[in-house]
């Protein structure tokens, strides 16, 4: 797109620079209705006096230290969401990348029917889905009894109700926004220049860090960021998977917006959940240096 | 290589340059107006200019928009069940959603129209008494008319009178009763014979739930540390939820439930858990080891309340439910299936003529041993609400 612009003559590309503010405009009307005004909304009730309550209501009293509050009571769960969010993020990758790499270079004419099976799961509601991996994974079910008598697990351990059960309930559930974009890059990349680099006498291993890796890394990089940002938030897997034990950020929002009726401190949470994501997804695109990206 | 790449890069920056500047420019001048930030308050609740009252248009417009919890109601599609009935006798249409799943989260969805003195579409809602009596309090919930509801104010059970958030019946009529006590599945364990062996038996460990309902578990965990959950103290209260952090941290509990706990006690995933009494005696139809017992700690009762919310606009019709409901024979028909506690006098004895063995049930109708066995959680101010559920929600999510 970029050459033809450069291509095109002055006037032509100022006009068409005006009917892209013009086509912008919808867009951001959206964002600014839906994205923004809930934004301050947000922002004003993570500063509520935090002795509200239903009957008094609740000022903006401008109470800072609501944050310190919720990152005080909270730490750990945050900490846990980021960590299951990264752990199944690194799970969807490993697995994604294979199928992707499998689709995209050695399925033949399977390719499209291939792409359709990753989507498929959808078809289907994503509860639906997770409640069945309790049936899976129940402490009396077949793959839990296998594992047991292979020794693998000894006969008083459980796989659902574990920090096992939610991070796998993760990875099973995101790896589709793993795979899509991974398979859009890899599919583009030339085979010739992979058959180039063993002309050159690169390993194939060598050849795969050399040319496949950083040529698929867009696709690395956002399907990574589709999958760590919902993961992180998601309480549903936590929740129907995990015990007591596994709370994650997402399920303590909800309780502090509702049961706890502390709109403050759900609100303070969110915009550290918010604060910290962008701030770790702008360090890592950095580091990756795919800028084009955002 | 480098060379033509240059002018592109050149000028995807200056575009992103441009909008970067563009969304700083916004982003700043909507700060400015963000000083405006207490406008996103919330105000005090203030009684709505009209009282809240709606034109009734019962009369001319034969509807009727219900929201109420799962499982507590016959078959609607059964021409003989009372649903059905009611619908055929009075010629009114009844809308009947099932879409209250947690007081607290119903609750949340309402709020903000009710606070507001806007209509929720709803002529009668169905809640657990804590909530009702909040409601209540906020002005959020419609006087009934007492001459509308004669079957209300005559057999209503005396356990369910005089309570003390709407002790002349004002406000509230309750739909169904039921007992908070412990399930568990006798094929799997021996009898759980107290709430304290629940917490701490060895063979429960990592196999039992509570329920997510701050008063029912709490209720337990105060009589537990010697307490009384009808007249408690903030120091009691410290001591109950301290034993609660004690017995979250061991891994003792699998999880807190809302209404699915059944599934996985019959599935035995769990052996034993808190569970409400109603719902054992429905799952037994299917799985005879699924036994409900009285705890040593006593049991909690509690009842579900239809109330008609501000701005409804068939109260007469909401109204005429609740005394059909409140007829003994229709009662009975009722509590046959739901298997709650029957809120109606008289229904015992229209049960006999259905099915005996359900009429000589202490879980349905309960005698007064059972009842004298039996709590009601302390009504709270505004002030302990916020600060107990706060506490409460602050350990379960920890």
């Amino acid at each position: 797109m970029a050459e033809s612009r450069v291509a095109a003559p002055a006037d032509s590309g100022r006009r068409r620079g005006l009917t892209a503010y013009v086509l912008m405009a919808p867009a951001v009307i959206v964002l600014g209705l839906f994205f923004v005004i809930p934004f301050y909304s947000l922002v004003a009730a993570s500063l509520y006096d935090p002795g509200g309550s239903d009957k008094a209501g609740w000022d903006v009293t401008y109470h800072f230290a609501n944050y310190w509050e919720a990152i005080k009571l909270y730490k750990g769960q945050l900490l846990r969401s980021l960590l299951y969010g990264g752990a199944a993020t690194l799970i969807c990758l490993v697995l994604g990348y294979v199928l992707a790499y499998a689709i995209a270079f050695k399925s033949g004419r399977w390719k499209s029917l291939l792409l359709v099976l990753v989507i498929v799961p959808f078809f289907t509601s994503f509860l639906v889905r997770t409640l069945s991996w309790q049936l899976i994974l129940a402490d009396d079910g077949w793959v839990v009894d296998a594992l047991q008598f292979v020794h693998i697990l000894g006969q008083d351990d459980k796989l659902l109700a574990t920090d096992f059960a939610v991070i796998m309930g993760l990875a099973y559930n995101f790896l589709p926004f793993m795979v899509l974009p991974l398979f859009a890059s890899i599919d583009k990349i030339d085979p010739r220049l992979i058959e180039a680099s063993s002309d050159l006498y690169s390993n194939p291993i060598t050849g795969f860090f050399k040319v496949t890796w950083p040529l698929s890394l867009p696709g690395v990089v956002s399907g990574t960021l589709l999958t760590f940002i919902p993961a992180t938030g998601d309480y549903i897997n936590a929740e129907l998977l995990g015990n007591t034990e596994t709370t994650v950020i997402g399920k303590v929002i909800q309780l502090q917006a509702t049961n706890a009726n502390h709109p403050h401190i759900a609100a303070a949470l969110s915009m550290i959940l918010m604060f910290l994501i962008v701030a770790m997804v702008l360090v890592y695109v950095r580091r990756v240096g795919t800028e084009e990206l955002l | 290589m480098t060379l033509p790449d240059q002018p592109a890069r050149r000028s995807t920056l200056s575009r992103r340059g441009v909008l970067k500047g563009g969304g700083a420019v916004a982003f700043g001048g909507l700060s400015l107006a963000a000083l405006k930030l207490p406008m996103f308050g919330i105000d005090p609740v203030q009684a709505c200019s009209d009282g809240g009252t709606a034109k009734d248009l019962s009369a001319s417009d034969r509807k009727l928009i219900i929201s109420n919890w799962t499982g507590y109601i016959d078959p609607r599609k059964n021409p003989n069940s009372t649903f059905a009935k009611f619908q055929d006798e009075t010629g009114i249409e009844v809308t009947y959603n099932v879409d209250v799943n947690d007081n607290a989260e119903f609750y949340a969805k309402i709020r903000d129209q009710a606070r507001a003195c806007e209509p929720i579409d709803r002529d009668m809602i169905v809640l657990t008494d804590w909530m009702a009596a909040k409601m209540i309090g906020l002005g959020w919930i419609q006087p009934l008319d007492p001459k509308k509801i004669k079957n209300v104010r005559k057999n209503l059970i005396p356990s369910l009178q005089d309570r003390p958030w709407d002790p002349d019946l004002t406000y509230h009529a309750p739909w169904q009763s039921g007992l908070t006590g412990i399930a568990y599945n006798a094929d799997l364990v021996d009898e759980v014979g107290s709430f304290e062996d629940l917490i701490t038996r060895d063979d429960l460990k990592g196999k039992i739930t509570l329920l997510s309902e701050m008063n029912d578990t709490m209720g337990f965990f105060l009589k537990v540390v010697g307490a009384d959950p009808a007249d408690f103290t903030d120091s009691e209260w410290e001591d109950a939820l301290d034993r609660l952090k004690q017995v979250k941290s061991d891994g003792h509990l699998r999880q807190f439930s809302g209404n699915n706990y059944l599934q996985q006690l019959s599935q035995g995933v769990l052996v034993a858990c808190e569970a409400w009494s109603g719902d054992v005696i429905q799952a037994q139809y299917d799985n005879p080891n699924l036994k409900f017992i009285a705890p040593e700690e006593g049991l909690a009762l509690w009842s579900d309340n239809m109330m008609v919310p501000n701005y409804a606009t068939h109260q007469g019709n909401a109204e005429a439910w609740m005394d059909y409901y409140y007829r003994p024979e229709v009662a009975a028909k009722l509590a046959a299936w739901v298997n709650y506690i029957c809120p109606v006098q008289g229904a015992q004895e229209a049960m006999t003529k259905i099915d005996p063995s359900l009429a000589e049930n202490p879980l349905i109708f309960p005698d007064a041993e059972m009842l004298a066995n039996t709590w009601a959680f302390m009504s709270l101010t505004d002030e302990q609400q916020q600060k107990y559920e706060g506490e409460w929600a602050d350990v379960i999510a920890s």
